[in-house]
């Protein structure tokens, strides 16, 4: 990216930041809450996302077939499937069934993908969005900020404002009640008027040809009641076998999406309709001749399902978890976070897939890979993973010179031509070991005004950032230098590697000394041998052939240990929630596995010897002292939150934890120019949590580097990990 | 139907706000009347025995719709867990009377009150398999927040309320 694009983005950024920022933080936190709640009310709501993901994987799987049963579903029943190759082709076919006449619409995100509003209105015919957020944003001619709450970035004063300018009331509008009455009655008559109703669907069973509509409103209702042509329009992706496999869904979407147990209508049609319609004297007559066109669309999802990395993508029934959990998308909302029709996480793999890598690319690196949407999605897409693929796609896209100089001093998998702040962030292993091997040389230049000017412009780093500070003694010199563990594996209860990480050992090496007390105190033989870094670095910046080489290295390293009965103990919670998650689609099974039920996060060990008998009273007791904690991001996805929190607390802590989903920091991301701002405004909320009166005396602590860092600039007290709090040697 | 799904109903029924009113069949009128405010429409009643009172409209013109106070129609099924009703029909209107008028007043027989989600699909299927070709899953009165602030009745009714047999 070049200077002048990284502060096109930083600009766009900003001016969302200033006006759609707080509605759109507002109501996504409503529904983020929300979904806690709801889903927390299931009896197996883990359970239930197993049987929806199993549903999807076995569509998409049969796809072909389901197409050909729904097709002659629709058709006994006497309607028409048309199955469209791609957006022209839907337009055309839809354009020709309504036949210049008017249409009243329910809300689509399918028909806003094809843009078939426009192809109607060329042929003369009036489109109404009759879902009050759409039918705004068609008298504001804006664009959805969100894929379920389209009009989520304004506020009611807003819309009041452009109502009454646009409409001139007799009474100007001004409550949400008044306005949705207005918008009430002047689409009632669009709905009365119009012959051709159109609707999307959520879910389109191929045993019946049943549709089933997730809604709140009634309008797609009263769109199909009142009209004498139907037309569905959906991605041949939405299919479920049968009626039955509506059920897990219809438990879900809208507990994931808004947070409300079940929206107020789930609609199911076997059309063509029967219920009495209006005639053209205005009167209720029969329906019994009403026409209906199911029109299914691929437009590239075919293709996404031959793509191995992208066909996740097509299990998505578009609840908008992803959006709502993800503090990026909390803070600019879909006009930033989003691309030509899609919006948050997953939109990443729907832009690549259905319109082009290119508007992928325009927000694709919003997505920090904090994974908090990973276990919101009700069908357990990898979201983060789709995200690292088309990041690195575009990478690969992005590779067109043969840049000798920079190929030459990065020890990486990547070509030639790549971004180079990418490249810098992905490379952050070895600029660590250098940046040791030259400290505290390479900190006074890195800290000089000229030096950091230099940065932001060739590499994109914020001159606002503080750089991490290398350490000349790295963790494991330390520890060499102190003649290795002071328990012998003969005297210990217990053996374990600590993994050193990149940031613990030349960075935050104090967390790794206090680790090193800490786990022998409880009787615990300690090693630091010499291990590669994960990969997460590399991952995070799109670079999955670096990341997968990492990989293989790091277990390498480590499978020795683990055969030797060593447990591997990590501080670095992105680090673990590599060998964890990702170092499966990297490993063969077995060594993923391997390596994964071996591997512990700091804390979680030391609540694991607590409850297996060690003794807390080796460790610093905490005598009442007052504690806020941030968990890390991708801690908190493995559920290890809650073993640093137990341990505190057994201690005598007093602990507060954030309520955040994520500091805003992110790894690299917050170091970028483009990203700074939103980066500090994420992390506006955990500040403000910290400086609350019952937490602005408290001690902080944060399990992430990052999030230690981006604490660090936020308040002016100075952080630490929880291991060091406990820290015998403290 | 044992009490435990009825408790459930009524529980979740008021959570949603929906007024629930039990009676029998001979009952039915006398229940009805005083919920209904004028002008009413409906549509026939399936359950034996029992019939719209002369208050209620049962042949609707679409003016008559459009001015409804209250809608009433019967529903197939209830959803113990989420206080839901299932309005399914289609030659008699109960789709329009359940949509027009600002409160609709859905009929129910008690044996037609199901635990969960899952018992009901599995009838939902039954039924469509058997050419029922409509089916609404209710829950609570039509809403929205898209001006801002939640507001019950968007293009649907802003009431419900659930009359339930307790006899059928």
């Amino acid at each position: 990216m070049s200077v002048d694009d990284r502060q096109r983005k930083a600009e766009h950024i900003r001016h969302l930041l200033e006006t759609e920022g707080n509605n759109v933080h507002e109501n996504t936190q409503v529904f983020n809450d929300g979904r806690y709640e709801s889903t927390a009310d299931l009896d197996d709501y883990d359970g239930l996302k197993d049987e929806a993901r199993a549903i999807k994987e076995d569509t998409i799987e049969r796809l072909p077939e389901l197409l050909d049963r729904v097709t002659e579903a629709v058709e006994t029943n006497g309607g028409t499937v048309y199955l469209a190759d791609d957006a022209a082709d839907a337009n055309r076919y839809i354009t020709e069934v309504a036949g210049g006449r008017d249409v009243v619409k329910s809300k689509s995100m399918t028909s806003e993908e094809i843009e078939v509003n426009e192809s109607l209105e060329a042929s003369g015919a009036d489109v109404w969005e009759t879902d009050l957020a759409e039918f705004v944003l068609q008298v504001a001619d804006e664009a959805p900020s969100h894929i379920v709450a389209p009009a989520i970035h304004k506020s009611r004063e807003e819309i009041a404002d452009l109502f009454n300018a646009h409409f001139d009331p007799e009474e100007p509008l001004e409550t949400a009640e008044e306005l949705t009455r207005f918008a009430r009655e002047y689409l009632g008559e669009k709905i009365m008027d119009a012959e051709v109703g159109m609707t999307g669907a959520n879910f389109v069973t191929a045993d019946t040809g049943t549709l089933a509509l997730v809604t709140s409103e009634g309008n797609a209702r009263k769109c199909v009641q009142a009209t004498d042509t139907h037309i569905a329009v959906a991605g041949v992706e939405k299919l479920v076998p049968t009626v039955e496999d509506l059920q897990p869904f219809v438990e879900l979407i809208a507990r994931s999406g808004t947070g409300q147990d079940i929206t107020s209508y789930i609609s199911l049609f076997t059309p063509p309709g029967d219920s009495p319609t209006f005639d053209e004297g205005g009167e209720l007559g029969p329906g019994d001749d009403r026409e209906f066109h199911l029109v299914l669309i691929d437009n590239g999802r075919m293709e996404m399902r031959e793509d191995d990395q992208l066909r996740e993508t097509l299990y998505c029934i578009r609840c908008s978890a992803c959006a709502n959990s993800c503090a990026n998308f909390q803070h600019v909302g879909g006009h930033a976070f989003g691309g030509e029709t899609y919006s948050g996480g997953i939109a990443t793999g729907w832009e690549a897939g259905v319109h082009s890598q290119e508007s992928a690319a325009e927000f694709n690196d919003l997505c920090t890979g904090c994974s908090r949407c990973v276990n919101a999605c009700p069908v357990k897409i990898d979201i983060p993973w789709i995200n690292t693929v088309v990041r690195d796609r575009i990478n690969q896209e992005d590779a067109t010179e043969f840049d000798f100089l920079v190929e030459g001093l990065t020890p990486d998998e990547e070509p030639g031509g790549m971004d180079l702040q990418k490249r810098l962030f992905g490379n952050y292993a070895t600029l660590a070991k250098l940046g040791s091997a030259t400290a505290p040389v390479s900190n006074w230049v890195a800290g000089i005004k000229p030096a950091q000017v230099l940065m932001e412009r060739f590499v994109g780093i914020d001159r606002q950032r503080d750089l991490p500070e290398f350490k000349r003694e790295t963790l494991r010199k330390w520890f060499e230098a102190r003649g290795g563990s002071r328990v012998s594996p003969a005297d210990a209860d217990r053996e374990a590697v600590l993994y050193p990480d990149a940031y613990t050992n030349h960075v935050q090496v104090e967390r790794g000394k206090a680790a090193v007390r800490v786990l022998e105190a409880l009787g615990v033989s300690v090693r630091i041998p010499e291990v590669a870094s994960s990969g997460r670095a590399p991952l995070s910046q799109g670079m999955i052939a670096t990341a997968e080489r990492h990989s293989h290295e790091a277990y390498a390293d480590l499978a020795e240990h683990i055969d030797a009965g060593r447990d591997v103990v990590v501080i670095e919670p992105s680090d673990l929630a590599m060998f964890a998650s990702e170092y499966e689609k990297f490993l063969p099974e077995e060594s993923a596995e391997r390596l994964d039920s071996n591997s512990y996060e700091i804390m979680e060990f030391v609540y694991g010897l607590l409850e297996n008998g060690a003794s807390s009273e080796e460790l610093r007791a905490g005598d009442g002292e007052r504690v806020a904690y941030h968990s890390h991001c991708q801690q908190r996805t493995l559920g290890l939150e809650a073993h640093t929190v137990a341990v505190l607390d057994e201690l005598g802590y007093d602990v507060l934890t954030s309520e955040t989903e994520c500091c805003g920091m992110a790894g690299s991301f917050g170091y970028k120019q483009e990203y700074y701002e939103l980066s500090m405004d994420v992390g506006g909320e955990l500040e403000s949590q910290f400086r609350t009166e019952d937490a602005r005396d408290r001690t902080v602590v944060a399990s992430g580097t990052s999030c230690l860092e981006q604490l660090d600039s936020l308040l002016e007290r100075p952080s630490q990990h929880p291991v060091q709090l406990v820290d015998p040697g403290r | 139907m044992s009490a435990e799904p009825l408790t459930t109903f009524e529980s979740s029924l008021d959570e949603l706000g929906v007024e629930l009113v039990q009676t029998t069949s001979d009952q039915f009128e006398s229940t009805l009347v005083p919920l209904l405010d004028a002008p009413a429409v409906g549509t026939p009643l399936p359950f034996e025995n029992v019939s719209l009172p002369d208050a209620v409209e049962g042949d609707p013109t679409m003016q008559e719709l459009e001015t409804a106070e209250t809608g009433v129609t019967a529903a197939g099924y209830g959803i113990a867990d989420y206080g839901s009703v299932v309005i399914q029909g289609g030659p008699d209107g109960e789709e329009p009377v359940s949509l027009y008028a600002d409160e609709h007043v859905a009929v129910i027989a008690g044996s037609d009150v199901l635990t969960d989600m899952d018992t009901t699909f599995d009838r939902l299927a039954e039924d469509i398999r058997s050419d029922t070709g409509q089916a609404i899953i209710a829950t609570g009165p039509s809403a929205t927040a898209d001006m801002g602030e939640l507001v019950k009745g968007a293009h649907g009714p802003m009431e419900v309320t659930v009359v339930l047999l307790e006899d059928r």
